[in-house]
């Protein structure tokens, strides 16, 4: 299948991912909506890297995933400690600062 | 090709944080009841260690490590020596602001040591891979620093917020590098720079620019440019002062650092197009911050609000793209590190466990009450404005030169107009802490000596720059001219 293809699917699903960013008021959608982001640029990544025939691509795929891995790591403590103190995970309600 | 010792010795910086920063957790671990001020020194020393060999480096002949992925320069250098003096100031101030949860202060330390190595890293990549593992690693430390006091809404929201928007702009980042990646066909810095000299076309491919603009929202995002800038009064307000601190000098630079090695190679500062972005974006940031800063009566907030107007101020440096600009650019990082961190650092010195002094009005005639903390916030205060003699003056000046050189004189009209405004709200402080009556006595509270001596050691930084900025010049012309 040509390169174009590859683009494109991960375009749509970057594209996705922002809008789910964008829209979406629960923190943990949200979250799943960013690593679909980086999932996306992962395709974006493999599908160069096949068409160049050049390996960097295929090993920055490895270093996002474990980068996301400790994103969410991070991210999930950080959400478990909101609800502990506000009981809620919905950014609408988590709005003590403003301006 | 083998690693050798060499490799290790051009990371060396960096390795001596990193084992710093594991050796201060394992402590914390294994001796839960250390005194912080031993902590504290076991850091200062690392972060010592490391300025030796950050020192060494500047001196030496630009070199590669690890397989073209490290580029070891004066620039690298001279950037690691700001980031331990942002990182050691950071931990001299933490010692008041978290009395409260002593218990962690090993994480705390070892987090910041974590994130200055992340800092480290973006400034050395040679490789759009490590510039992305650097920006994740001070990342990821930074919004569990942010919301370190976790019983705390504020903080915990604060971290959030960053957290959620830095994952978004990584995102971004990331899909940048990888249409960058496939346009050229390979993300090493120096590859990119050749390609584009072999094929001048390249520069106005789609994919390119694509990935490219990408990118620049990315870096956006993590230095607080406009229209980016959204998280950071609210991020800077909700952290621990010392952190707010950390953020906007360390990560600002870091950000910077990372974004000037990646124009530089693309070349893109001599396109028309892209000097008029930035140029929009230059003067959006600057007015943006300094208007709103305007209406604050938090001081966290206005010091974020300025901060978001200093990195446009620092944007134009880098939009003169010669030079003097680029000298100025440095010379502005530098001495925003000591004033913004030494102007947070009397936030930290006068707050107590549980209550900070954030509102402007409790500042009132602090010069009779604090006499030490009223005299420093005013250097810092006319420094931030620029007002002569002190660091911020020169640092407005040289990066406005650098810009008028270029011809913008227009950018530069309008920066100064910008700067003028910005007197109002720091002259605003100045006036409110020696003019005003001093009212509702608060208990008399000491702060630990290391705090003291932290605003001291900022105080001096800002005034030195801004008396003596000859011999800091020579070298940020030299580290200039190794760019260009």
């Amino acid at each position: 299948m040509p390169l174009v293809y590859y683009l494109l699917l991960s375009a749509i699903l970057f594209g996705i991912g922002v809008a789910g960013v964008l829209l979406r008021r629960n923190a943990i959608v949200i979250f799943m909506s960013v690593e679909l982001m980086l999932n996306a640029v992962n395709l974006t990544f493999v599908a160069f890297a096949a068409h160049l025939k050049n390996l960097e691509g295929q090993i920055f795929v490895f270093f996002v995933m474990v980068v996301a891995a400790a994103e969410v790591a991070v991210g999930l403590a950080l959400i478990v400690a909101i609800f502990r103190v506000k009981a809620t995970v919905f950014i609408d309600e988590i709005n003590l600062m403003k301006w | 090709m083998m690693i050798t010792f060499q490799d290790f010795y051009l990371l060396a910086p960096e390795l001596v944080l990193t084992l710093a920063g594991f050796a201060v957790l394992m402590l914390g671990l294994i001796f839960p009841r250390m005194y912080r001020e031993t902590l504290l020194a076991i850091v200062l020393i690392a972060l010592a260690g490391a300025l030796l060999f950050a020192i060494q480096h500047w001196s030496n002949q630009p070199a590669t490590a690890f397989y073209g992925m490290i580029n070891v320069d004066k620039f690298s250098a001279g950037f690691q020596v700001l980031f331990i003096i942002a990182a050691a100031l950071t931990v001299m101030l933490s010692l008041n602001a978290l009395e409260a949860t002593y218990l962690s202060y090993s994480e705390y330390f070892a987090l910041i040591l974590f994130a200055a190595v992340g800092m480290m890293l973006m400034a050395s990549s040679a490789h759009l891979l490590t510039l992305f593992l650097g920006l994740e690693t001070l990342s990821v430390s930074l919004y569990i620093l942010a919301g370190f006091r976790r019983e705390e809404a504020k903080a915990l929201e604060a971290s959030f917020k960053y957290f959620l928007l830095g994952a978004f702009a990584s995102g971004f980042l990331l899909y940048g590098i990888a249409l960058l990646y496939g346009s050229v066909g390979s993300a090493g810095i120096p590859a990119i720079a050749a390609r584009l000299t072999q094929n001048a076309g390249l520069a106005a491919q789609p994919l390119f620019v694509t990935g490219l603009v990408l990118m620049v929202v990315g870096f956006g995002f993590k230095i607080a440019l406009a229209p980016f800038h959204m998280w950071a009064p609210d991020v800077y307000q909700g952290a621990p002062t010392p952190i707010s601190a950390f953020m906007a000098t360390g990560s600002k630079a870091a950000g910077f650092a990372a974004l000037m090695r990646v124009l530089l190679a693309a070349n893109v500062m001599t396109a028309a197009l892209w000097q008029q972005i930035f140029w929009v974006i230059a003067v959006a940031t600057m007015a943006i911050g300094n208007i709103i800063a305007l209406r604050q009566d938090n001081i966290k907030r206005l010091l974020a609000y300025s901060s978001i107007a200093h990195a446009g101020y620092i944007l134009v440096g880098a939009i003169a793209n010669n030079e003097t600009g680029y000298a100025g650019v440095l010379f502005y990082l530098l001495s925003y590190t000591f004033m913004n961190v030494g102007a947070f650092g009397v936030v930290a010195y006068l707050a107590k466990a549980e209550q900070e002094y954030v509102n402007i009005a409790e500042y009132r005639g602090l010069a009779y009450r604090r006499p030490f903390a009223a005299v420093t916030m005013a250097i810092f205060m006319f420094s931030l404005a620029g007002v002569p003699p002190t660091a911020g003056f020169l640092a407005k000046f040289y990066v406005f030169s650098g810009a008028v050189q270029a011809g913008y004189l227009w950018l530069v009209i309008l920066s100064v107009i910008n700067s003028m405004i910005s007197l109002y709200y720091y002259l605003g402080l100045v006036v409110v802490m020696f003019m005003q009556e001093p009212e509702g006595e608060k208990a008399p509270f000491t702060p630990l000596p290391a705090v003291g001596i932290a605003l001291i050691i900022a105080a001096f930084g800002t005034l030195n720059l801004g008396l003596f900025p000859g011999q800091w010049m020579d070298k940020f012309q030299a580290l200039a001219r190794s760019l260009m």
